[in-house]
């Protein structure tokens, strides 16, 4: 993070023996001013990420029925509970398969489109903002539509049968549902890694390109060994952002599937509302906002290590 | 790679952005043309992508079935509001970060940053429990304060400190030298300058609260409260299933109109989202 400081005023601290010089000097006076300005961004952060974060860590070491009205220190045992849990195993699961296939499927299409769209064509820009569009529909309005062409009977069983392909029923089987979720959530937002990974690769000088031709190297070699590397710090974002948001999905969960069949879509962040918001368990629904605060800080420590390693350059 | 093609390659690459489209476009496609066909036609075979016998009572029923019309001011005026609200909080604190020299500086802003690691799922239990203290629960409250001032405007005030840091100073000194104060060189020079990190702010804001669903499920229960998402899932008949005709009309109600916005100002939205503070 670079800082263009060119600040003007009065140079600080000049050393004076004018002891009549006031108190409100205009570099006091500047502090001041700053302060103002960062203080609704900085209590709104101490009263809602902070406090919260302290809370959830509190009540994680409290059982708590609210139905009951009781709230008892326990201790570990909601952690330990963690342990015994049954379905743990299984959502973490689906919480990985989920991320993970997310986070190809999505950054791999998007960097699909965003070739396919820095090609001289006329008409990139339709396309463009048909892949997009479905970034600024609704969430919930988009999974509904897919919900009713994902059915049995819907619209894309039916379109599959006039091929002759007889479709399975999407989100009742394990796999497909899992599937099903994905895709979804691929299409709604891919748009968005499509636009950075376009930005990023406008940003790559052509004479890479045409030094390499003159050495002959094949398009797919100049793929790998030009573009890859020298967009890799977008990568690292897109990877970033897309692994982070992966954890977060709920709305499509909660209209698709409801975390079934079984648990096999039951990801962390469904878990968790289910645990605090349907069984009213609030104490280890606020133990497994640590499990996820956990994973999600990890995730973020790691990839950023891993950007030392492989990413080519920083601007 | 913008290399001149030969037609064959041209041909291809349009082939294959066109088959690629068809998961974009179809849905949307699908929802408005299903939202017009009587029920029985709804699941016919084979599938019809023009509805043969179009009817609107579907969209009547909608606000027959739930305050729909309430529940679209709602999500409307929260959108608004908590868009003005992050500006005004994001604007203010990322000049600040930039241009302004105070002391702990750099630990307030890691203090702020730390937002962007706590995702607002891992805070809903104890937000839940504190605005139910506040006895605020079921208002609309939460929606419009935490966006406003906890993690979800943090991203925001990084863009905002990320385009200011990038500002030429020499305007701000021409200002100072004009007797500017601190608070008018802000609202006369700077944020007129910021217009377009402030349009990508407002756009992605925008849309944040406008998909909101889990806080609107947590927190509020009464129908009239209820904003958009929350009111998409509620057209079910008595055994729960999605009544799917009258669901695809309140879905289109609540796409198209945002969908239009976007294709008017796609330049805007596109360009905006890859070039302000997200490459930073």
């Amino acid at each position: 993070m670079t800082r263009t400081d060119t600040r003007v005023g009065p140079a600080t601290a000049r050393p004076t023996l004018d002891r009549a010089r006031p108190f409100w000097t205009g570099r006091r006076r500047d502090q001041l001013t700053g302060y103002l300005f960062i203080a609704p961004q900085l209590l709104g952060s101490a009263l809602f990420v902070i406090l919260p974060l302290i809370l959830v860590v509190w009540y994680s070491l409290h059982e708590w029925n609210v139905l009951a009205g009781t709230f008892t220190f326990v201790g570990a045992d909601n952690y330990a509970a963690l342990a015994d849990d049954a379905n743990l195993g299984a959502v973490l699961r689906a919480t990985g398969l989920f991320s993970v296939g997310l986070v190809v499927f999505n950054l791999a299409l998007a960097l699909l489109l965003a070739v396919l769209l820095n090609q001289k064509l006329r008409g990139t820009i339709v396309f463009r903002t048909l892949f997009f569009s479905p970034v600024v529909v609704s969430l919930v309005a988009w999974t509904i539509v897919w919900g009713f062409l994902l059915q049995d009977n819907g619209g894309i069983n039916g379109l599959l049968d006039t091929i002759g392909v007889d479709g399975p029923n999407w989100l009742r089987g394990e796999t497909t549902a899992m599937l099903s979720v994905i895709v979804v959530q691929v299409f709604k937002n891919v748009g968005l890694n499509m636009v950075l990974f376009l930005a990023a690769l406008q940003g790559v000088p052509g004479e890479l390109y045409e030094a390499a031709e003159v050495d002959g190297a094949s398009r797919m070699r100049q793929f790998w060994r030009i573009t890859v590397p020298l967009i890799s710090p977008t990568i690292l974002l897109t990877s970033i952002i897309t692994v982070v948001g992966s954890l977060q999905v709920f709305a499509q969960i909660a209209v698709l599937t409801q975390g079934g069949p079984g648990t096999s879509t039951t990801v962390l962040v469904y878990y968790l509302y289910q645990q605090a918001f349907q069984f009213h368990h609030f104490g280890y629904g606020a133990t497994l906002s640590i499990v996820l605060f956990g994973i999600v800080l990890a995730l973020t420590v790691l990839q950023w290590q891993m950007r030392k390693r492989w990413v080519f350059h920083e601007s | 790679m913008s290399r001149d093609l030969s037609p064959r390659t041209k041909l291809t690459l349009y082939g294959l952005l066109l088959v690629l489209a068809v998961p974009f476009v179809f849905p949307t496609w699908w929802m408005v043309t299903s939202s017009l066909k009587p029920v029985a036609d709804i699941f016919a075979f084979p599938p019809q992508l023009l509805p043969v016998n179009p009817r609107i009572d579907a969209y009547q029923r909608v606000f027959d079935l739930q305050p729909f019309a309430q529940q679209y001011l709602n999500s409307l005026y929260i959108a608004l509001v908590v868009t003005v609200g992050t500006l005004a909080v994001s604007a203010l604190a990322g000049y600040a970060f930039a241009r302004i020299r105070f002391r702990g500086q750099n630990v307030l802003f890691l203090v702020v940053l730390a937002g962007l690691l706590i995702p607002s799922e891992v805070t809903i239990v104890p937000l839940f429990q504190m605005f139910f203290t506040l006895g605020l629960i079921d208002t609309h409250w939460p929606l419009i304060l935490v966006p406003i001032l906890g993690a979800p405007s943090v991203l925001a005030t990084f863009i905002m400190r990320q385009f200011f840091v990038s500002l030429p100073g020499e305007l701000e000194e021409a200002a100072r030298v004009d007797g500017l104060g601190r608070f008018a060189t802000f609202w006369k020079i700077a944020l007129p300058l910021s217009r377009p990190a402030l349009g990508a702010v407002a756009i992605f804001t925008f849309l944040h609260s406008w998909n909101l669903y889990l806080e609107p499920i947590v927190f509020l229960s009464t129908p009239e409260k209820f904003t958009l998402p929350q009111a998409l899932t509620q057209f079910v008949d008595v055994y729960g299933g999605p009544m799917w005709d009258v669901q695809l009309a309140a879905a289109s109600m609540t796409a198209l109109p945002v969908l239009v916005v976007f294709v008017i100002a796609q330049k805007q939205f596109v360009e905006g989202l890859a070039h302000t503070g997200l490459k930073g």
